[in-house]
């Protein structure tokens, strides 16, 4: 038996370019598009942002005629305006975690460095990529939580407050680059790690389970360390009232952005000094 | 062109890759064999600058893989671990590669017609069978048009005619005066595709040889021979490097000599023969001949750990 196998023949490529930065972070943008994942967290985190802030104000308004003054009191309009953010960055750090780490568990990643072999050009665009993604999402998700809940809380005076007031254009825009931090504070951690379950259980440990052990420490050492915190220090972009105990915006942004800024120079030296 | 200078690779205390310098050269097809786990994936990883080496020194077409400016016309791999984000389509795992060289979107559809995606080529990529993959990961290894070409273990998972078309491919990319660098663990694969061999067992160089040289090198002497007076010859052929096997009744397999030297010594001595029957070993043999030594220390190294 004999078989005529044809000639296989290998189109020419009849342009050829070079790797840029601005085609690595196409190419990253196309990657965060292109898995469902993705566009899941990112659209249940925006719903979740603006729908929890409407809840509460609904539940609130409801409820309003029976409250005792001293509950009454408790009330501010700009916590509920920005309970989403506290959901939205779990969905974004969760999400800035899974984009490296994945790349990992799948493998994906060694076809990722083999096109840019160099590797810190990915990092920096997956950075760039994620936080405008994140930055642009977040911004309106909290403008609507803000506008819709006081249009709920209309009747209710108490519960009033202009955009114009000072400080809560800075608060609301805040929770949006608080957001939008966290999500290059997950990144970076991700990237490091290179596992998405220990990734996200860093990003917990150093969020959620750090600040209650505070509380074990004599007062006077609790008040000098905690505001120094991540979630507390970068909390103070969003919080309209700062305590004796607490940065003030600027400088907890700062003190926030200042651990985002370490967690990517160790993520930058590992990524390309290890194996992959 | 790739060239491999005393390349050393550790992982921890086990030394996957162990001193070893090649050339791969452009124009032919040169196979890399060795049994699994000798190293081959590990040395294509250093040649891409996935792993560093912990000693020596690989260089691509001249430069070390990541001093390219432009990488993926200068090598394109399909590596046999997955390297595939499997939540994402064929034909977006293809131009996120493509996009970071600029390389236009319609080359990607065409590579994905080359290797017969086309139908699947929006299908998030974990759905795959093994056969597909493979084909993804070879319009992968060729969306750059690169000047060399690296496949490790490429007929893994195709049916019988995706490795023809694969074996069609490789000479026709050789034929361009390409490099094309194919590892394999299957010796009867290598020599119908490739023209020259780099042998490596436990990370070593074992055989930087043409396929041809190879064969005729690991080919072991066998003669099967048979007659009535088997003792008498038996006595006659003992010598140095001359050993006997069984071969059923009235038969005799003799190793290490060549048939004209069993049936000189055979008439010399008056012996008739009833039977001479030169045994060509298998390509497969040969290769297993070069490799059991490595094999069997590295069993009894385990024997001994154990």
């Amino acid at each position: 038996m004999s078989t005529l196998t044809p000639t296989v023949q290998l189109p020419r490529l009849e342009t050829t370019g070079r790797v840029a930065f601005y085609r690595v972070l196409l190419s990253e943008w196309t990657k965060l598009r292109s898995v469902r994942s993705t566009k899941w967290s990112l659209g249940v985190g925006f719903l979740l942002t603006i729908a929890f802030p409407i809840l509460f104000a609904v539940v609130t308004r409801t409820h309003w005629h029976s409250m005792s003054p001293h509950e009454r009191a408790d009330r501010h309009p700009l916590d509920i305006a920005l309970a989403g953010v506290n959901v939205a960055q779990l969905a974004i750090a969760v999400l800035g975690v899974l984009l490296i780490t994945a790349e990992y568990s799948t493998g994906s990643i060694r076809s990722t460095f083999t096109a840019v072999p160099k590797r810190l050009p990915v990092l920096w665009a997956k950075l760039i990529d994620y936080a405008v993604v994140a930055f642009v999402l977040t911004v309106p998700a909290v403008l609507v939580s803000f506008f819709a809940s006081q249009a709920i809380l209309a009747n209710i005076q108490p519960l009033q407050i202009s955009f114009t007031h000072p400080g809560v254009a800075r608060a609301v825009l805040g929770g949006a680059l608080y957001v939008m931090l966290v999500g290059i504070f997950a990144l970076a951690l991700g990237a490091i790690v290179r596992n998405t379950a220990g990734g996200i259980a860093a990003f917990a440990a150093i969020f959620f389970v750090l600040p209650p052990l505070m509380n074990v420490l004599p007062l006077s050492w609790n008040h000098a360390i905690s505001q120094y915190l991540p979630l507390e220090s970068g909390g103070q972009l969003f919080a309209l009232h700062h305590g004796a105990h607490t940065l003030r915006p600027l400088t907890g942004g700062l003190v926030f952005a200042a651990y985002c800024a370490a967690a990517i120079v160790i993520a930058a030296v590992l990524l390309v000094r290890r194996d992959v | 062109m790739i060239e491999a200078r005393e390349l050393t690779k550790d992982y921890g205390s086990k030394r996957a890759v162990d001193g070893l310098s090649f050339t791969v050269r452009p124009g032919i097809v040169t196979g890399f064999l060795g049994p699994n786990g000798s190293g081959k994936s590990t040395t294509m990883r250093l040649i891409l600058g996935l792993d560093a080496p912990t000693d020596g020194d690989v260089t691509v077409n001249g430069r070390h893989y990541r001093d390219h400016p432009a990488p993926l016309h200068e090598v394109g791999a399909l590596l046999e671990a997955r390297s595939v984000h499997t939540g994402r389509s064929a034909y977006n795992h293809l131009l996120a590669l493509a996009q970071t060289h600029g390389i236009p979107k319609r080359r990607v559809a065409e590579l994905i017609d080359l290797v017969g995606l086309h139908e699947v080529a929006r299908k998030r990529t974990g759905q795959f069978s093994l056969g597909m993959g493979q084909r993804l990961g070879i319009a992968q290894a060729l969306l750059g048009d690169p000047k060399t070409v690296m496949l490790d273990e490429p007929g893994n998972g195709l049916d019988p005619e995706g490795i023809q078309w694969v074996r069609s491919l490789l000479k026709s990319l050789a034929a361009e005066g390409r490099t094309v660098f194919v590892s394999s663990h299957l010796m009867g694969e290598m020599a119908l595709t490739a023209d020259h061999l780099i042998v490596i067992g436990r990370g070593k160089l074992i055989a930087d040889t043409s396929v041809d040289d190879f064969v005729a090198r690991a080919s072991q002497k066998v003669v099967i021979v048979r007659s009535p007076e088997l003792e008498r010859l038996r006595h006659a052929l003992v010598g140095p490097n001359v050993s006997f096997g069984e071969a059923g009744r009235g038969a005799l397999e003799v190793h290490g000599l060549t048939a004209e030297q069993v049936g000189d010594t055979a008439a010399a001595a008056g012996i008739a023969l009833h039977e001479l029957t030169p045994q060509q070993a298998s390509l497969e043999e040969a290769f297993m001949n070069l490799t059991r030594d490595d094999l069997e220390f590295a069993a009894e190294m385990e024997e001994a750990v154990a």
